[in-house]
């Protein structure tokens, strides 16, 4: 294994073992050791899909990635709350505030993602009573503006309740400066995903999703650095390209797959070009706008400026068109559906997906996954067959 | 111990008279899918406007309800099959997926052929499945939709936001617009005030019904008889039918309360029920409480479409905002766990029950996921004795009878026991 690769190689593989680390890092001690630094500071953890981080941080606190266990915990009392039935993140993330591994946080928020999730929200609020704990609700209604209008009210409700626990109230322009921080963030997770397309042999879709991970564990402004750092350096890595299919991947979007399984489908001989993994984390497809009212900014752009969510029921479009569109824009040979065990969002998506891509004649793979998984060997014979199939046709 | 069987079906005069209504409902629906004689609004039976759609004389079509009845003529297994082969999975809510197989099948069941949707109007009411179920529907038939979007109860004030009231009654004021467009004619403003005061004086007897329940013995079990009353509720709210309905009920209910007439020979246990009812096998889950004695003196499942017991009503002089009211607050889908535990809590006290059972369903994660942490929360908390047991509301493959009787009837055998030593 050990080389001694050029300067550049080496900084690379450092950063993304170090954001492995951290994404794997079930105590939290990278958030916990800034705190310490920052003693002035408060976390507040955000369960997925998307949160409106910006008004935590123009709060003057932490924003996390609270996302579950993966596989580093066992899941010991949650069993008992949630049943055998509900997905592992809802469980996992319980642990976690049953454990202790939470209590160093002011709080949590939750959103109308799906049905446990809701009932997750009240299960904190009743099991951790010193925890601030919100629920936002998203509007389902897209058709009409009213949804955004609405929005912007429900921001401006956690950013009441956010202040409260912070003791700072943020002007527009603290908000404004807390979104352009975060435009730069996404911007350069857009330009990873866009080197991800072009040049797939550049940064493998497992290295993308530590990094992306590791992002929502530590203060924005030192993950922009670390991103900028990785951007200057990624176009000069002597990696080969491989022979290897080109696939988009769909479906995990909420627990977060183990970084085993990704790894196993591009050995299995996948180029993952784009996914939905952290979706919440990169929400919009281009920079959230400026200007004199930030909250209706942020409101606005979750609905018009937004890559495709399976939370999220614009009945704009039909269901399968971005999925289709993403396909043929990224000249992907297949589609991976990969969702999670018992994510009804995903799971339900999967019935339109199947016939939308029969119809479009693009191959696909469907797998289900686990974040407590750690054997791969079903799901690396399955990919292999399929990347067999598609290479060998 | 085992007790001898109990009959435990309700024979009222009002459960022929809801046959027959609901029979003339399913008329009206099969002529709609035939001659179209009437336009078809799909909704979900959570807090909805059915108002609305009564005042424009179109026709509300609830797939909860055909889902419920396909499960109860045991019709279900093989829509639920057909589904999963197109591509859904064994974890996906059972009732959406009997809808979408009978939608494929022509849309005939053994009760009505359903209209084709002329408009969808997806009323999402805390549950997430509402909104994917219509989504699916929507690409199946084309039909126009328009998601009607309730942001979630979840003020600790005992009220909603105004911002979430303003927001409903601004969405209803656009459905308005939708559905005048839909029948050509402007909203006959009085019509409504009176279709929404017939729903207030119906849920006004609904909730003296249920109050009856506090007698000793229960009138009625206000799990398995409150079903037959809720198909009523939804299908004809709003109507004279329906609150002709709710009156008939309302004399039945309270002269055998008057002659201290119960459903079972005996009343030994009064229980709360949380969880909406494994319909595949209602008579034997029925039976399993029964010989126990156990008549459930509340639940929960009944308040799904309402909650009208702690006093709610549609207002004739506010209609919009009542609708909206009715559809944030003061139904049970869109208001979160902890007032559900509130709710069942005011249950044992107010109507005097001995345990709560918990059915969790598999399907209906809204209703179950956390149900642990509920009886956490009844038997360590408040010393409830409490019972959790699993099953599925439509699919019949998770109805494992052997194993529901064992565990129901070891719960009831040590409430006996307890009451034995207490009375030594």
């Amino acid at each position: 294994m050990a080389t001694t690769p050029v300067q550049g190689i080496s900084q690379l593989d450092s950063v993304f073992a170090s954001c492995r680390e951290i994404a794997q890092d079930m105590d939290f001690s990278t958030a916990k050791q800034w705190l310490k630094e920052n003693p002035q500071k408060k976390a507040i953890g955000c369960f997925p899909v998307y949160c409106p981080v910006e008004l935590i941080h123009a709060s003057g606190m932490l924003p996390l990635g609270i996302i579950g266990g993966g596989n580093e915990i066992e899941v010991t009392y949650a069993d008992s709350r949630f049943q055998s039935f509900v997905c592992s993140i809802v469980k996992s993330t319980l642990e976690l505030g049953l454990t202790n591994r939470l209590s160093f946080l002011e709080g949590m928020v939750f959103h109308s993602i799906c049905d446990p999730a809701r009932n997750l929200s009240s299960v904190f609020q009743r099991n951790f009573p010193g925890l601030f704990v919100e629920y936002v609700h998203f509007p389902q209604n897209f058709a009409s503006p009213l949804g955004r209008q609405y929005l912007a009210k429900e921001y401006q409700r956690l950013l009441n309740g956010l202040q409260q626990r912070s003791g700072h109230a943020p002007t527009a322009d603290d908000l404004n400066r807390s979104i352009d921080l975060y435009n730069r963030i996404r911007a350069s997770l857009r330009e990873i995903y866009r080197i991800r397309t072009d040049s797939p042999h550049l940064i493998s879709a497992a290295e993308s999703f530590v990094l992306t991970r590791a992002g929502t564990l530590m203060a924005p402004e030192n993950f922009l650095k670390m991103l900028q750092g990785v951007l200057s350096e990624l176009p000069g890595r002597p990696t080969r390209p491989k022979d290897r299919i080109r696939v988009v991947l769909e479906g995990s979007f909420c627990e977060l797959p183990p970084l085993g399984l990704i790894e196993t489908l591009e050995q299995a001989g996948c180029y993952i070009l784009d996914d939905d993994f952290l979706r919440g984390w990169r929400w919009f497809t281009e920079d959230v706008p400026l200007q004199e009212d930030p909250l209706a900014a942020l409101a606005e752009s979750y609905s018009e400026r937004a890559y495709y969510s399976g939370t999220k029921h614009d009945t704009r479009e039909r269901k399968a068109e971005h999925l289709i569109r993403l396909a043929r824009e990224k000249k992907a040979d297949a589609v991976v559906i990969q969702a999670a065990k018992f994510c009804e969002p995903a799971l339900f998506d999967y019935a339109l997906y199947r016939k939308a891509l029969e119809d479009a004649k693009i191959p696909h793979l469907q797998l289900e996954f686990e974040e407590k998984t750690w054997s791969f060997d079903r799901a690396r014979s399955e990919a292999e067959t399929f990347v067999e199939s598609l290479l060998f046709d | 111990m085992t007790q001898p069987a109990a009959k435990s079906d309700y024979q009222g005069r009002i459960h022929n008279l809801q046959k027959d209504m609901i029979g003339r409902y399913y008329s009206r629906l099969t002529a709609a899918a035939e001659n179209k004689s009437e336009k078809a609004i799909y909704m979900l039976v959570s807090g909805n406007p059915v108002e609305l759609i009564e005042a424009f004389d179109m026709i509300p079509v609830y797939p909860e309800v055909n889902a419920l009845q396909l499960a109860v003529k045991k019709q279900s297994l093989p829509l639920i099959l057909a589904a999963e082969e197109m591509g859904y999975s064994t974890d996906n809510c059972a009732y959406v997926k009997a809808d979408v197989g009978m939608y494929f099948a022509g849309r005939k069941t053994p009760f009505a052929t359903i209209p084709e949707p002329d408009l969808i109007l997806c009323n999402y009411v805390g549950c997430n499945v509402y909104l994917q179920w219509f989504e699916h529907l929507r690409e199946y038939s084309n039909a126009p939709i328009y998601n009607l979007d309730v942001p979630f109860f979840r003020s600790n004030s005992g009220e909603p936001f105004a911002d979430d009231v303003q927001y409903v009654v601004k969405q209803l004021e656009e459905v308005i617009e939708v559905l005048e467009r839909m029948s050509g004619k402007k909203l006959d403003y009085k019509k409504l005030q009176r279709i929404v005061a017939l729903s207030g004086e119906t849920g006004a007897l609904w909730s003296e019904i249920k109050k009856l329940a506090q007698n000793r013995p229960s009138p009625f079990d206000a799990y398995f008889d409150s079903v037959m009353m809720m198909a009523p509720l939804y299908c004809l709210r709003g109507t004279e039918d329906g609150l002709w309905f709710f009156q008939e009920a309302y004399k039945e209910m309270k002269k055998r309360a008057d002659s201290q007439e119960g459903p079972l020979p005996e009343e030994k246990f009064r229980v709360v029920m949380e969880g909406p009812p494994p319909w595949p096998y209602l008579r034997q889950f029925r039976d399993m409480f029964s010989r126990w004695g156990a008549v459930a003196v509340a639940s929960t499942y009944s308040t799904v479409g309402g909650i009208w017991e702690f006093g709610f009503r549609h207002d004739p002089n506010r209609p919009l905002e009542s609708i909206a009211r009715h559809m944030l607050q003061w139904n049970l889908t869109n208001t979160n766990f902890l007032e559900r535990y509130r709710q069942i809590k005011e249950y044992v006290s107010a109507w005097k029950a001995d345990a709560l059972v918990i059915h969790s369903v598999k399907s209906c994660r809204l209703f179950s996921a956390g149900q642990g942490d509920m009886r956490e929360y009844f038997t360590k908390e408040l010393n409830i004795p409490t019972l959790l047991i699993e099953s599925d509301i439509e699919d019949p493959r998770y109805f494992s009878e052997a194993q529901l009787r064992n565990r129901v009837d070891a719960f009831f055998e040590s409430l006996e026991h307890q009451r034995m030593m207490v009375h030594k």
